[in-house]
């Protein structure tokens, strides 16, 4: 389930996170509690409560008293932005790096790129 | 219930031979711990005093505030289940349950008989028919059935199968959910158990090592690759754990804490960032003086 090494709380809060951007948690549903959380993945409730108090700190997911955690109204558009932000540090530019590494000419990935746009490459 | 631990400056002597050296550490109510120590490092020293089956040469200890040494309420609530399990060889393996029922106070009869019939233990035969494994098992049985508020399994999986040792995690894991209560687990296996552990208590020669929440710990080691020089400078000032070079290149592993300004810098720099698995951890900041490089 999780990589061995990183911290699991960590490992959490970014599934939480990208089942929120695809859309498996929708806004304002319940996500499973602490120790929900903790059997499913078996991992400390201490840990898995890390992880979800990360959440609740960013205002990703908001607190029904005695009822439990929800995904927050703007969750979604909110990380997308965030996401957005981050797109050509952390994903566009290793791939420039990458293609220069093996010798693809910046030109062939802009062509690729456009038949995506224009549905060639399908 | 669950009972917290104190203890301050203990140490133990077995006559010149000192077991347990100034050791100092606070165990919160209602917490697994994960105990890791090399052989011979005191792990059973330890536990046997927090356990009050001998007392320290000098220090404190104190369990649920009180000093456990022959305090019969303490004992009575403490279960510690060490390897071998504790039990007479020529008992059958319903009269070792059964007695354990009779004696432990939280004792939980129906969980018993689940994990009876989970780990396959044959309720009608004697102890010294058992093979290793099935005699661990029988102590894990006891230990988690005693539902003891202050609960410690030392190196209990010895000789349990892979599918045994999981499902023991699992049932520890479950059952705690449930009941939390504080539990110490003293273990080699440190990978497969260790997401199970909120804080990790490390011991070397008689002494404390370190003492943190096992994210924590995970949080801090980092490995950084990439062309040696661009490494060792960049880990200037760092505790290094570790370093292998290989040709140009290099790893090495470090402990601390790396924030972001850093990690954009090593990126900047080249350099990979990665994680540590907690026994490579425990390996490195355990290693004997020698054996560093």
């Amino acid at each position: 389930m999780f990589d061995d090494y990183s911290p699991i709380y960590r490992q959490i809060a970014e599934r939480i996170k990208a089942d929120i951007m695809s859309g498996a948690l929708a806004e304002d549903t319940q996500v499973m509690s602490t120790n929900e959380y903790a059997a499913t993945y078996r991992i400390n409730p201490a840990t898995a409560a890390k992880g979800l108090r990360e959440l609740l700190d960013e205002g990703i997911l908001y607190k029904r008293r005695g009822i439990g955690m929800f995904v927050s109204p703007d969750a979604r558009s909110r990380l997308r932005g965030d996401h957005r932000g981050r797109f050509f540090t952390d994903v566009v530019d290793p791939m420039i790096k990458e293609a220069r590494t093996i010798g693809i000419p910046l030109t062939d990935v802009v062509d690729h790129i456009h038949k995506a746009e224009t549905g060639e490459n399908s | 219930m669950s009972f917290g631990i104190e203890v301050e400056n203990l140490s133990l002597d077995y006559g010149d031979t000192r077991a347990l050296d100034d050791m100092s550490f606070t165990i919160p109510s209602g917490t697994i711990v994960g105990l890791l120590g090399r052989n011979g490092s005191g792990k059973t020293s330890l536990v046997s005093v927090l356990a009050a089956f001998r007392r320290g040469s000098s220090g404190e200890v104190r369990v649920d505030g009180q000093d456990p040494f022959e305090n019969a309420e303490i004992m009575a609530n403490t279960c510690l289940i060490r390897e071998g399990g504790d039990v007479a060889d020529n008992e059958r393996v319903s009269s070792v349950i059964d007695f354990a029922a009779r004696h432990r106070l939280n004792w939980d009869a129906a969980l018993a008989d689940r994990l009876l019939d989970r780990f396959k233990l044959p309720r009608k035969k004697r102890v010294k028919s058992l093979s290793r494994g099935m005699r661990s098992a029988l102590g894990v049985v006891l230990g988690m059935a005693s539902r003891a508020p202050l609960t410690i399994f030392d190196e209990v999986h010895l000789g349990m199968d892979a599918p045994s040792r999981y499902a023991f995690y699992e049932e520890l894991l479950n059952d705690y959910l449930e009941h939390p209560r504080t539990v110490i687990l003293s273990t080699h296996l440190i990978e497969e158990v260790a997401s199970l552990f909120e804080d990790v208590l490390i011991i070397d020669h008689g002494g404390v090592v370190m003492h943190e929440p096992t994210e924590d710990v995970r949080e801090r080691g980092v490995a950084i690759t990439g062309p040696i020089e661009a490494v060792d400078r960049f880990c200037e000032g760092m505790t290094v754990l570790n370093r292998q070079q290989l040709g140009g290149s290099g790893q090495v592993t470090t402990f601390g804490t790396m924030t972001d300004d850093r990690r954009r810098e090593a990126k900047a720099a080249g350099l990979e960032l990665g994680p540590v698995p907690l026994q490579d951890l425990f390996v490195h900041l355990t290693k004997d003086k020698e054996d560093r490089s």
